[in-house]
């Protein structure tokens, strides 16, 4: 039985899992993939937060977006000056509450974080799998996820939790593997992309592509990186994240100086946020796996299987679910929620919908909010309720 | 539970899939899932009652009535149960053929505006009603279109309906035997069981 991650850590605020370890997993097993093609072995790097009980009923599953990746919670240094992507809603006490729950995050295939992706070895080729990395698909990832549960003896979750693109994973478990999911948390999500988010995804793939550092995407073997395209990627995907609301409190109109300069150096304080806030991500993430990652995105349409009626795609979903967008959110609007809602009551699913009011438009689901946590934290403590988990035991751990 | 929403649920047959519109903090719904075997959705605005009903178990679909029911098909539904929301709607005939699109039967409860005590605020004392019903003031009360019994029968009638029942709320009981006789005057919530006319 995996053990918590959880360390003692004396400094770490009360309400965060503290220090934790990432843990990788082989698979030998062959991986056949959406695109045709079979990744002949794979691994799977996650973290856990939490301890799963004896009857192995707690474990909750947590689906990463875009950029994301393993670490959702904590810290792995006692030096992080940052928590995980996800620490406003998972620790002790919080929505998602460890002393409850076993948490599992990890990082999808085709990543850059630690799981077999572009910057992996290709064993067929003895190079790095770069370009050649096959598109996986939310199918794909939730197959691998599956494997996961099965390697940690998870037979059901007692939920699926994701946002953005995490959520379109969390309806292809209820779809895929609806016997293995408890209950279902989809924030953020849309049922499939818009004509305007496959555009924007374009642009992010285009600004990458052209990058002269980019050669074909065999840039490690040139020993160089294709930053300005990556940054540019960013730069689009990160104004659809925002609210004009958001972005306007923040920056306004504001210069950086007082006078205009009549030049073209950043001039405006959202130009400046926009280079700062892009240039670490230009380093730290790789550009085939963000290739990856939007195409993924781009090919979610589980309606595609049945003539474009989501209801009927949701048939085989036994959970109840809940579905929750935000007011600003205009990447994936509460219109495309509320798609999803209505095709979930179509098909007589349980399901439940709220609409938060936000001014943080898409990065509202990565936030803490009062009411998004007064109620996440109903859910979740109705799962834990249902699934008859307490919070004994837990108290052990800290 | 609330006197009207008591009422209904005498009237919600066992099984039976029903829309609870304005569900509040699903009392009703959970009662009526856990001792009748109902299945359905409510629907709210308010963010507390969504917790609540969350925290129950109770489906609740965050929504504004004054956009319709246009996500919902025609007879989709047993029943749509309204308590206590028509006189807070922009167009509350308009919902009334919705409710009866998606539903054959529909349960209405609202205050009963022709209730003595009412009259005899707005008759005697020159003053808009404020009561147990009633409880705004005439300047942030969400209740814009308030009615009677009496009214309530004029829609129906105009609009070929069925009042299949017709029951009387006075503050925490049930209808007293004035109120059975005289309703218009003697009840202060108003609770119909209507149906297209077949």
């Amino acid at each position: 039985m995996p053990d918590s991650d959880t360390l003692a850590y004396d400094d770490r605020p009360a309400d965060s899992v503290g220090l934790v370890t990432p843990h990788v997993v082989k698979f030998d097993t062959p991986l056949p993939l959406a695109c045709g093609k079979t990744l002949p072995e794979y691994e799977l790097i996650y973290e856990t937060y939490g301890t799963l009980n004896a009857e192995r009923s707690n474990a909750v599953l947590i689906c990463h977006a875009l950029s994301g990746h393993h670490h959702a919670a904590g810290y792995h240094t006692a030096e992080d000056r940052k928590p995980g992507w996800w620490d406003a809603h998972i620790g002790p006490g919080k929505s998602i509450d460890t002393n409850r729950f076993f948490v599992v995050s990890l990082n999808n295939l085709g990543g850059c974080h630690g799981s077999t992706g572009p910057v992996s070895h290709n064993p067929d080729t003895g190079r790095q799998w770069g370009p050649d990395f096959p598109v996986v698909t939310v199918s794909d990832w939730v197959t691998s996820q599956a494997r996961l549960a099965d390697h940690l003896g998870i037979e059901r979750w007692a939920a699926a939790v994701g946002g953005s693109l995490g959520g379109m994973q969390v309806l292809q478990w209820t779809i895929t593997y609806p016997e293995r999911v408890a209950n279902a948390v989809v924030i953020a999500a849309t049922p499939r992309l818009s004509a305007q988010n496959i555009a924007f995804n374009e642009v992010a793939r285009q600004a990458i592509r052209s990058d002269p550092e980019f050669f074909d995407g065999w840039y490690a073997e040139h020993d160089t990186v294709p930053k300005r395209g990556l940054k540019l990627a960013r730069m689009v995907g990160h104004i659809t994240y925002l609210s004009e609301d958001a972005m306007g409190s923040k920056f306004g109109r504001d210069l950086r100086s007082d006078d205009l300069n009549f030049g073209f150096d950043v001039e405006f304080q959202v130009e400046s946020y926009l280079r700062y806030q892009v240039d670490t991500f230009s380093t730290a993430f790789d550009a085939n796996t963000y290739l990856l990652m939007t195409k993924a995105l781009d090919y979610f349409d589980p309606a595609a299987n049945c003539d474009g009626d989501l209801a009927c795609a949701l048939a085989p979903a036994q959970c109840p679910f809940l579905i929750v967008s935000f007011t600003t959110d205009w990447r994936f609007p509460p219109s495309r929620s509320r798609e999803l809602v209505d095709a979930l009551t179509r098909a007589g699913k349980s399901v439940s919908y709220a609409n938060i009011e936000s001014p943080h438009g898409h990065d509202a689901f990565l936030l803490p909010e009062p009411r998004y946590q007064a109620l996440f934290s109903a859910f979740m403590g109705r799962v834990a309720r249902e699934q008859h988990i307490d919070a004994a035991g837990a108290e052990e751990t800290r | 539970m609330r006197t009207d929403l008591e009422l209904i649920y005498d009237w919600v047959p066992q099984g039976a899939h029903v829309l609870d519109l304005a569900c509040g903090d699903g009392i009703l719904l959970e009662r009526l899932a856990q001792e009748k075997g109902v299945t359905g959705y409510g629907l709210e605005i308010d963010p507390d009652g969504i917790t609540q009903c969350v925290a129950r178990g109770v489906n609740v679909i965050e929504h504004n009535l004054d956009d319709g029911l246009g996500s919902f098909c025609d007879n989709s539904y047993d029943q749509v149960i309204m308590p206590q929301a028509l006189q807070a709607l922009r167009r509350p005939d308009k919902m009334l053929d919705e409710m009866l699109r998606v539903a054959e039967e529909g349960i209405i409860t609202f205050p009963n505006f022709a209730y003595w005590r009412h009259r005899i605020h707005l008759g005697l004392r020159g003053y808009m009603p404020v009561s147990k019903s009633l409880p705004h003031a005439w300047y942030d009360t969400p209740n814009i279109h308030l009615s009677t019994f009496n009214d309530f029968e004029h829609l129906c009638k105009e609009k070929g309906l069925v009042i299949v029942d017709r029951a009387v709320g006075v503050g925490d009981h049930k209808g007293h035997w004035t109120s059975k006789w005289w309703p218009n005057l003697f009840g202060e919530i108003a609770i119909f069981r209507v149906r297209r006319r077949p």
